[in-house]
């Protein structure tokens, strides 16, 4: 039910709905939840959830990721 | 590179054991920690705790009931898949469908709307069960406008306030609060349980993020600190979705809700506000829920006073991490995904479920 899979967004249809690529499965995702769609969002990714975007997701993931792993690495 | 993480992670863990009882309240975090067997590979000191985050298991009998009984009264249900095989106190909504009543599997409430403009003449209810993650898409739907012949079910629970109630019943020592309600929710609501002594790592779904998670909690404790951390950064930030939440407080307020297997929670539910009260399946079918709640007080039966849950079922310990599936009875034996017993069982999420799925067809 939580279970969000990540999607990228490949066009938009409408003011509120675009299309994603989900392991190369197209969807049509509903963009409310992160404040409409706008040309700029196209080639990003997204968080999608019965059928809506709820958060996307940000580029500069692995270099946070490897920040937390070598506070918990060092300190050990 | 990755798997090489992994191996550190979990070697970081393991030297540095202690007794440790971490909880997580997320079902997504259950299937990735029974189907990467985390539990089977990390120090038995520490626990890896399941708590009630799966949203079927935890939906009220009650609303499952009155979901059937709109069914039984010619309305269309219309309902995630996972809703479906969930017990009621006689009956699921799949068996009231091979009954030959009307209830609609839907992926998003959008399929559930176009179901009702495509039949104006028959009345559409959506069961709108789900934790944070989940409802702002239905205030966003009822925003934009749904037709006069569709309302909502809605039995959305809110996690900080469990998870308050958790520390204050189970032993624990921390959590890993779950990813994708953070993505609404931000990692802010967490900081007054964090303030009492409980770190907090928001986690993700990978096997490392959640090896991360338990890394970093451990690393709070031996340090002597309780904080929320976010071990989720690519999808989670401290305040979370503004938008979701501004959409999501326009259309339902909090409100006391009961928890399957728990009880009441104060303000740990959504409810329609009032300007949204002709979408409410409560109201606009305010006959059949008030014959439902008569024909259920003149009634006993054996499910009732243990939450909605059969006598030998335990889910409602295993909700709340007091026992194991393994340690019920019917596991395995007269509970079985293809013939569940208890909510715990149906879903993906459930505990019992991943249990019996990645563990029990092993012979662990
Ligand atoms: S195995 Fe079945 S009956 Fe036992 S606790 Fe789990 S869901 Fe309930």
């Amino acid at each position: 039910m939580c279970i969000a899979i990540p999607g990228k967004i490949t066009s938009i249809l409408n003011e509120n709905t675009a299309t994603v690529d989900i392991g190369g499965i197209k969807r049509k995702v509903n963009l409310d939840l992160i404040g409409g769609a706008d040309s700029s969002l196209i080639g990003k990714h997204a968080l999608v959830h019965v059928g809506y975007a709820i958060s996307l997701i940000s580029d500069e993931e692995s270099e946070e990721i490897l920040k937390l792993l070598r506070d918990v690495m060092d300190l050990s | 590179m990755m798997e090489n993480i992994e191996q550190k992670l979990i070697s970081r863990i393991n030297e540095n054991a202690t007794p440790l009882r971490i909880m997580h309240v997320c079902g997504t975090h259950e299937r990735t920690i029974s189907k990467y067997a985390i539990r089977d590979i990390i120090s038995e000191d520490v626990q890896l705790l399941s708590g009630p985050g799966c949203p079927v298991c935890v939906t009220p009998v009650e609303d499952i009931d009155f979901a059937i009984e709109l069914a039984r009264s010619g309305k269309v249900i219309t309902s995630f898949g996972d809703m479906m095989r969930v017990p009621g106190t006689t009956e699921s909504l799949f068996d009231a469908r091979s009954d030959g009543y009307d209830i609609r599997m839907v992926y998003s409430i959008d399929d559930a709307i176009k179901i009702a403009k495509d039949n104006p003449t028959l009345e559409i209810v959506f069961f709108g069960i789900g934790f944070e993650t989940t409802a702002p898409s239905n205030a966003a739907a009822l925003l934009r406008g749904v037709p006069e012949n569709f309302s909502i079910l809605t039995s959305h629970k809110l996690m900080p306030p469990a998870m308050e109630i958790l520390t204050r019943d189970t032993n624990l020592d921390g959590f890993l609060a779950p990813g994708h309600v953070s993505t609404i929710i931000g990692t802010e609501p967490y900081d007054p349980i964090s303030e009492k002594g409980f770190p907090i790592v928001v986690t993700g779904f990978e096997a490392l993020d959640v090896l991360l998670g338990i890394a970093m909690v451990q690393n709070q404790l031996e340090t002597g600190r309780s904080c929320v951390e976010n071990a989720y950064p690519r999808c989670v930030n401290v305040e979370g979705n503004l938008k979701a939440r501004e959409l999501l407080y326009e259309v339902f307020k909090k409100t006391d809700s009961k928890w399957r297997g728990i009880g009441m929670i104060e303000n740990s539910g959504l409810a329609l506000k009032k300007e949204f009260e002709q979408f409410d399946a409560v109201n606009v079918h305010a006959d059949i829920y008030k014959r439902l709640h008569e024909k259920k007080a003149s009634e006993s039966d054996n499910v009732d006073g243990k939450n909605g849950l059969y006598e030998e079922c335990i889910c409602a310990e295993i909700l709340t991490a007091r026992a194991q599936p393994s340690q019920c009875p019917l596991f395995g034996r007269r509970c079985s995904p293809e013939a569940p017993v208890g909510p715990c069982m149906v879903s993906l999420e459930g505990t019992c479920y991943n249990w019996y799925k990645y563990r029990h067809n092993k012979g662990i």
